[in-house]
């Protein structure tokens, strides 16, 4: 299993990196941090909002509306970071695959790291009802996990195209709403506390949209790399 | 790459299209509630998507064969047919929006299918925003390449699985088959509907292979030899 030792080895790369740096890290907590309380102040601004019907909904929303911004700033320098020569120093070590497996992988494990930590914060200034918190943290582990699977080849596509953060979004964002949608739909199903089997459907779903992605990527990324 | 030049197949198409307009508009058609003659619809509004498909199909086909090859002519084939799925689609999403208004009482009802339809359209959209976004010709056309193949089985998802998911005013929503068994109960329809499906892919085919030989005769007039 020369790909598998591979991966392992750059994934460890890319943490230690990080480790030492912590950019990414502080840097998209802040941002979500800063976000959440924007909107925070901003709902503050009418009083008695919290007590309309419509806030759970609203309240769904918008945390995934601040974790699909959230992630794609986080992932969309997964590949801006590396200079050129260091891309091109591991072309030569290292198999094309474990390059873009390892980097799914990394911000994998970034991603459900921020977004559990989004959450607590989240639920901090924006007290809510959720019936089934255990099954909402699921979701939203899951929804990283999309996240970071897509927007990782798309930041390994947009990279090779001139690097700009309005391509990145254009390219990502049609590819990434039915995997919002689904989890806007089975985020809400377990605020409301509904049966964990009637989501499993929609579950299944991600989890094949996921698939899709990472088979694509796998097979794709060998040709991008090339110049 | 013969077939493209061939006559026979044009034929077809331009007496397939005829055929499905002249019957679609006058055979007898089954009477159901709220359809009524727009049931008509049917023989224009299904054969597009089917157009599409097709022409988004050979797209990918030949954005497969760029990444193994490298030549040229085989991105140009698939732009071209992204252009032209992209005719269909626009078209497909208008008949759509008629019968919408004529049926469901809105253009845009906030269907799945339409919503669907609405993001895959997106979709491709970036993917000619993308080709615009690079100049250099060889990496344009290979990370183009690489999107359209990674853009189109989220575009199957988007319109072919996920509008089945839920309740939906299309036919086969929550888990049915979209046939139109519930339509065509005195199997008259599939007479007129199968040749459409056919005639306007072919079509759509025709428009793609002579816009690609047009940039076919401009890419090599600009070569330098």
């Amino acid at each position: 299993m020369k790909l598998a030792g591979q991966t392992i080895e750059l994934l460890k790369k890319e943490i230690i990196l990080e480790w030492r740096s912590k950019y990414a890290f502080n840097g998209i907590l802040l941002y979500i941090v800063s976000t959440v309380f924007v909107c925070y102040i901003s709902f503050n601004l009418n009083p008695g909002f919290k007590q309309t019907p419509g806030y759970p909904i609203v309240w769904n929303i918008l945390f995934w509306i601040i974790m699909l911004f959230a992630s794609v700033n986080a992932i969309a320098k997964s590949f801006l970071q590396e200079s050129k020569a260091r891309l091109l120093y591991y072309y030569t070590i290292a198999h094309p695959q474990a390059i873009i497996l390892s980097k799914t992988i990394y911000n994998t494990l970034l991603m459900s790291l921020l977004s559990m930590l989004a959450l607590v914060v989240y639920l901090l200034f924006f007290p809510s009802k959720v019936d089934d918190i255990l099954y909402y943290f699921i979701t939203v582990l899951l929804g990283s996990m999309s996240f970071s699977t897509v927007f990782t080849m798309i930041s390994a596509i947009a990279s090779k195209a001139g690097n700009n953060g309005t391509l990145m979004a254009i390219l990502s964002f049609p590819v990434v709403i039915p995997v919002i949608l689904l989890l806007v739909k089975v985020s809400k199903a377990a605020m409301d506390g509904i049966d964990r089997s009637l989501s499993l459907n929609n579950i299944g779903i991600l989890v094949a949209i996921n698939v899709i992605v990472i088979a694509s990527s796998l097979i794709l990324f060998p040709f991008l790399w090339r110049d | 790459m013969k077939f493209i030049y061939k006559t026979w197949w044009k034929v077809l198409a331009v007496v397939l299209v005829f055929y499905t307009l002249i019957s679609g508009l006058l055979f007898q058609v089954p009477r159901l509630d709220i359809l009524h003659e727009t049931i008509r619809n049917l023989y224009f509004h299904v054969p597009m998507w089917m157009a599409m498909l097709t022409a988004l199909v050979i797209s990918v086909y030949y954005s497969i064969l760029y990444l193994r090859t490298g030549k040229e002519e085989h991105d140009l084939a698939a732009v071209e047919c992204v252009n032209t799925g992209m005719i269909f689609y626009g078209l497909g999403l208008i008949t759509g929006m008629l019968w919408a208004k004529y049926t469901w009482g809105e253009y845009w009802s906030g269907d799945p299918k339409q919503n669907s339809a609405a993001i895959a359209f997106l979709l491709y959209c970036a993917y000619l925003v993308l080709r615009n976004s690079i100049d250099e010709e060889q990496t344009r056309a290979k990370i183009s390449a690489i999107y359209n193949i990674f853009a189109f089985p989220i575009m199957i998802v988007l319109l072919f699985i996920l509008p089945r998911m839920t309740d939906s005013l299309h036919p086969g929503g929550a888990g049915g088959n979209p046939g139109f068994n519930k339509y065509d109960l005195d199997s008259h329809m599939r007479m007129v509907l199968y040749p459409a499906f056919l005639g306007w892919s072919l079509l759509s085919l025709w428009i793609a292979t002579i816009r690609y030989r047009i940039r076919l005769i401009e890419h090599k007039k600009n070569a330098i030899n």
